[in-house]
């Protein structure tokens, strides 16, 4: 279990972020890994009364506060339909209602975690994260990023024409996702995020698709899989093409 | 440190340490029917309300509850009154330790959705793991009652 010397509700992001450059601290999100993770935080700093927990929508974009838990998106009518419910599908296995309403939007992202169906998803979107010091910057980017101090503000997410499709295999509903999939097309661009590969989602792009077969063969080329308990690197493979061929197939790529 | 919270409709104040979980805050409050089963966010069994919300109280820390509101299966025995008996009905409590989360979220499930499909059902309920029964007991259960509040019938 992380243990926790030290507990505080900052007021500010300046005061969140002032704290965050000491190394022993930590921004805290849903706490999902309290009792799996190890170590100890000095200074515990939650950001809960910054008005962080909140969705906005206007013509452009949404704005989603780090503190917007998955099932706010899951249930957010603006947001899925938008994706065509993209969005829902992609957080309504994980675990179960009680844990996503706890699992926080910029936990999940700011933690780029492999298995992570939130990054994958919205990889695939036009999608930029606001950090507190770093400015703008597009989740294609953010992704590859190394960890810093930096806080996650929020995800905006343009509203872009898009067509999504999202898909992922799990062993079995409510488990950790052996391989996850978004397929998107933007601007006359054909994106294919994949995750859990096992490692963190990564976006493959192309201006053409001239099915929905050689898109997947494409991409699959271009992802790099890995093993570990739940699969193996070739099963992966295999996954990354038949998962991008249905989503591929499902946008209308023949 | 300090903080105030409303439990099961009573104004508490308790003291905890910066990392106490809301689970040990609970029961130390003589809320025992808030078990601690996987203590890794994954089963459900400590399942209570905040705020009219349900959340896994094993990972959320205490202090977090400063200024909510929590219910535990203590406060809500007249609303599970309406359909635990349906599901006893069933067979579905076997052994009894998933019970009070799977009560709390089904509570949960049926202010948000007060006529739920099977699937729906399935899905809320998702996140609550039974080592015994395999679930359609509950399922059963949670369909007769619902049957019987509709059209007065099981």
């Amino acid at each position: 279990m992380i243990t926790i010397q030290k507990y505080v509700r900052a007021q500010s992001l300046e005061e969140a972020w002032q704290l965050n450059q000491n190394s022993r601290n930590r921004i805290l999100g849903g706490m999902m890994w309290l009792r799996l993770g190890r170590g100890s935080i000095g200074t515990a700093i939650d950001i809960s009364d910054l008005g962080l927990d909140t969705i906005t929508e206007d013509d452009e974009q949404f704005s989603i506060g780090a503190m917007v838990t998955l099932r706010d998106i899951e249930k957010h009518e603006g947001l899925n339909a938008y994706t065509k419910s993209a969005v829902s599908n992609a957080v309504n296995s994980i675990v179960g209602v009680q844990f996503r309403n706890m699992a926080t939007v910029g936990g999940s992202i700011w933690g780029r975690f492999g298995f992570s169906d939130v990054l994958t998803v919205f990889l695939a979107l036009d999608t930029y994260v606001e950090l507190y010091k770093g400015g703008i910057v597009s989740l294609k980017e953010f992704a590859k990023m190394k960890y810093d101090n930096d806080i996650l503000v929020r995800l905006i997410v343009k509203k872009t024409p898009v067509k999504i499709v999202y898909t992922a295999m799990r062993n079995q509903r409510t488990d950790f996702p052996v391989l996850t999939c978004a397929v998107s097309l933007i601007n006359g661009e054909y994106r294919a995020a994949v995750g859990a590969r096992p490692s963190r989602a990564i976006l493959i792009c192309s201006n053409e698709m001239e099915n929905a077969g050689a898109f997947a063969e494409y991409v699959a080329k271009n992802v790099p899989t890995g093993d570990n308990l739940r699969a193996s690197a070739a099963y992966r493979t295999r996954l990354v093409k038949v998962l991008t061929e249905r989503a591929a197939a499902e946008l209308g790529g023949m | 440190m300090e903080i105030k919270m409303k439990l099961n409709g009573k104004n508490i104040t308790a003291f905890v340490d910066a990392d106490t979980v809301l689970l040990d805050l609970l029961r130390e409050k003589g809320c025992l029917s808030v078990k601690r089963g996987c203590d890794t966010s994954n089963c459900g069994l400590c399942t209570v309300l905040m705020d009219g919300k349900p959340i896994l109280s094993c990972s959320f820390l205490a202090v977090r509850a400063d200024g909510h509101e929590i219910y535990t299966l203590e406060g809500l025995q007249q609303e599970a009154a309406d359909f635990v008996g349906f599901i006893a009905d069933q067979g579905a409590d076997q052994c009894g330790f998933c019970n009070p989360g799977m009560v709390m979220n089904t509570i949960a499930l049926l202010r948000e959705n007060p006529d739920p499909t099977d699937d729906e059902i399935r899905a809320f309920l998702a996140g609550n793991l039974c080592r015994c029964s395999g679930y359609d007991g509950q399922l059963r259960g949670i369909r007769s009652y619902l049957n019987f509040r509709k059209e007065g019938r099981v």
